[in-house]
């Protein structure tokens, strides 16, 4: 009995990697738990281990293979005896590919990813040349960048160094900047949160990388109390110019404690700023932005945007302003507005709108707080209608927040009710399909849309 | 890393205290007394309404800061909790801005917006000024980060009492503390007690010197009540720090004489217990003995002194009396940066 062995997850979030040795060779007797391939992704390199017994009969993707979709056939292990040929080798794709689907929800956002939306944003000059990179990569470059220019700035966090970070974020920081300035902490948040402020009090520039942002929970008493706070209490004389930033919002089959979306939390807090980049250029101008302001920063990344590719102009010193709001796609039937991985959303909706004869004007946010609300205004006021979208869920919400500000600010424009898309009022599930309902969808998009249009 | 030798751990059984000169008694008297007077003077003006919310004062406590301020350097950083008027007086902070601060005024030296928790100073290295209990012990772990980062040879002083010994945070900046070798004095002012909640009834190891134990960090008990305790193991404290040795806990047995805060009533403890402590214990009738016997001062030159500081404050409730109330503009400044 011919056995597929698959490409495999190596995290919840891995849509594809690189196949790039194979250990055992055609012909080679396999025992459970033999190291078969190595495979690689943007993160890491891991062996692919056999779970079955056999030989292995005939390898399917050759060693070098870029960009092996995740539970794609790599090879066949047979039985002794067992003619390879006879195996029904590509017959298994199929049931393969259904709980695929169904085990990473995230992959129908895939391949839509690379699209960087044309419009030159306004601090861009013209004629700028633009390189494709992940939003990981822009990340690093960002810090990159901002410890080059600044001796003050150093990172600090679980994993940033000698693993080179939880999620590949601060990939080779520590070879070029030395253990000094990228220093991996105990599991203690808490603690080394309030190091970090301290440290800030005292005129560095700290990068506190949280490993994800559901941790932060454990620290944010040092957040709000210690790093919001101190400027208004000290009368300006402390501040903190620090950046708190790590993966925030579901990831992909991590159950509820690892699935919290803080925007709307953070940005209830006065004495922070809130960003929460959707592309890759917009995290690496924000986050250069937020490495240099004088304030707190609570710098909110997303997982599953990691490895998106957007284009990045390629400017010395791209820098963007914290707390402008970008349209990242014009319209004038009616306003979405989304932030983060929202967005993804939001674009595919305003695409399948499109085709109905349905101009939707698209806002990225990119930052929570202080919130571009004139933006928003000006958008509603043109299109009467609006819709927000985001995973967070809706009471006291970012699309909460949007509502009433209309409300107060645009209230005679609006030709229907702001309608909120948000992640559902639950803790977030485990299970692959109670998880996709939880969250927000392009239909939910695109429904309501129908309702505020009448259409 | 070298394994740490148990040196330090032995000098929990202090040898006597050096003894102080004629003028090391007079400025620890005058400083010691300027904070004694400053919180009587601070209650007096709580209880005729001027100065609301929550104060928290210092007084029976004034050894450990005066005799710690005596060992340390300039450049060195001091940070604590909510009882901060004494911290904030020892290392030099203007009486008046103190007092304008706690009765919410423009001149305070959070223009108001503090008030008695959260006062600051950068000329003076003073970084607070925490209310949330234990959180001032991350802080300070992270200003001596940044002396190692920089360094600069200074050493972060950070205060905590009995109470906030037992949060968690504390144990994770240990840890971090000594991981990095970072030059941090951790003071736990042992009170007694943490608001009305004695220290056998909150904490299973009573002996706060040996609270580092684990992490290997040196600790010493040592009598907060004498300055001259104090201000010798502060030296030796801040040496070991200074030195690159990593942080060093010092645990200033003392004693509060005053309730937990203005509306606490203190009946959590006898009468008895306050008056001998008072009596038998005083940091400055220590002193004042001091002066007077062994230094062969005069009862005119002490009262010289009283008198001076008796004005200091009677100028600092004056002007935070009368200087007028933060402009209503000052409610959107100061947010952000």
């Amino acid at each position: 009995m011919a056995i597929d062995v698959l490409m495999p997850a190596l995290s919840p979030t891995m849509e594809k990697g690189n196949l790039t040795k194979w250990v055992k060779q055609e012909g080679d007797t396999v025992k459970s738990g033999d190291v078969l391939a190595e495979i690689e992704t943007d993160k890491a390199t891991m062996e692919v281990e056999a779970v079955d017994e056999g030989i292995l009969g005939k390898i399917l993707v050759p060693e070098g293979t870029q960009d092996v979709a995740v539970n794609t056939p790599i090879a066949i292990i047979v039985a002794e005896g067992e003619d390879v040929n006879a195996a029904p080798a590509a017959a298994p794709v199929a049931p393969v590919a259904a709980p695929a689907v169904a085990a990473a929800p995230v992959a129908a956002a895939a391949p839509a990813a690379p699209v960087a939306v044309a419009h030159a944003d306004p601090e861009v000059p013209a004629g700028t040349e633009y390189v494709t990179m992940t939003v990981r990569e822009a990340l690093r470059d960002a810090m990159a960048e901002e410890m080059r220019r600044d001796g003050d700035v150093f990172v600090m966090g679980e994993e940033v160094a000698e693993y080179q970070g939880a999620y590949k974020i601060t990939q080779g920081l520590l070879q070029e900047f030395g253990d000094r300035r990228v220093i991996d902490t105990p599991i203690t948040e808490h603690g080394f949160a309030g190091v970090g402020v301290g440290a800030a009090f005292a005129g560095l520039k700290p990068i506190v990388e949280f490993m994800t942002f559901n941790f932060a929970m454990q620290a944010i008493d040092q957040i709000i109390n210690s790093a919001a706070k101190t400027h208004y209490m000290s009368g300006g004389q402390v501040s903190s110019s620090i950046v708190f930033r790590g993966p925030n919002g579901a990831a992909a089959r991590v159950a509820a404690q690892h699935s919290q979306d803080y925007s709307a939390w953070y940005s209830n807090v006065p004495g922070l700023k809130v960003v929460a980049p959707y592309s890759a250029a917009d995290a690496k101008g924000l986050l250069k932005a937020a490495i240099r302001d004088p304030n707190p920063v609570i710098f909110l990344e997303n997982e599953i945007l990691y490895g998106h590719s957007f284009e990045v102009p390629k400017l010395d010193d791209f820098v963007l302003p914290i707390g402008k709001a970008r349209i990242a796609r014009p319209g004038k039937d009616v306003t979405l507005v989304s932030f983060s991985i929202g967005m993804t959303y939001a674009l595919k909706a305003a695409d399948e709108l499109a085709k109905q004869g349905i101009e939707a004007e698209v806002i990225d946010l990119r930052t929570i707080r202080p919130m571009d609300v004139p933006t928003i205004v000006a958008s509603v006021q043109k299109t009467g209608r609006c819709v927000t979208v985001e995973e967070g869920w809706p009471q006291s919400g970012v699309g909460a927040e949007i509502v009433a500000q209309l409300m107060d600010k645009a209230f005679d424009y609006l030709d229907a009710p702001v309608l909120r898309v948000t992640g559902k009022d639950v803790p977030m599930p485990y299970a692959a399909n109670l998880e996709k309902l939880a969250l927000p969808s392009v239909a939910d998009v695109i429904e309501a849309v129908h309702a505020v249009t009448y259409r | 890393m070298a394994p740490r030798k148990p040196a330090a751990r032995a000098a929990t059984a202090a040898a006597a205290p050096a003894t102080f000169t004629k003028e090391e008694d007079f400025l620890a008297y005058r400083e010691m007394l300027l904070i004694r007077r400053f919180e009587e003077k601070a209650g007096q003006m709580y209880g005729m309404g001027l100065i609301g919310g929550f104060c928290h004062l210092y007084i029976g406590q004034e050894a450990v800061v005066v005799g710690m301020q005596m060992a340390m350097q300039p450049g060195d950083q001091v940070i604590t909790g909510y009882r901060d008027h004494g911290h904030m007086l020892a290392t030099g902070m203007e009486a008046g801005g103190v007092m304008a601060e706690l009765t919410g005024r423009r001149g305070g030296y959070s223009k108001g917006k503090g008030g008695s928790m959260h006062m600051f100073s950068i000329e003076k290295q003073f970084f607070g000024g925490h209310g949330i209990v234990g959180a001032q012990v991350s802080l300070g772990t992270g200003l001596a980060f940044a002396d190692r980062y920089k360094g600069n040879g200074a050493v972060s002083v950070t205060y905590f009492g009995d109470g906030a010994a037992n949060q968690g945070q504390v144990y994770e900046s240990f840890n971090m503390a000594e991981l990095w070798k970072l030059p941090v004095v951790y003071v736990i002012e042992n009170n007694k007690y943490a608001m009305g909640t004695s220290v056998t009834r909150s904490s299973a190891q009573t002996d706060f010197s040996k609270r580092g134990t684990s992490f290997n960090i040196p600790g010493e008990q040592v009598d907060g009540m004498d300055v001259r305790a104090v201000r010798t193991a502060g030296e030796r404290a801040l040496a070991f720090a200074r030195e690159g040795n990593g942080p060093y806990i010092l645990e200033m047995q003392t004693y509060r004489y005053r309730g937990h805060s203005m509306s606490d009533p203190a009946k959590y403890r006898s009468k008895e217990e306050v008056q001998k402590m008072r009596t038998e214990h005083d940091p400055i009738e220590q002193v004042r003995a001091r002066l007077l016997n062994a230094h062969a001062a005069s009862e005119e030159e002490l009262k010289k002194i009283d008198g001076e500081i008796r004005e200091i404050v009677n100028a600092a409730a004056d002007f935070a009396s009368h200087d007028p109330e933060p402009d209503p503009a000052e409610l959107y400044t100061d947010v952000l940066r």
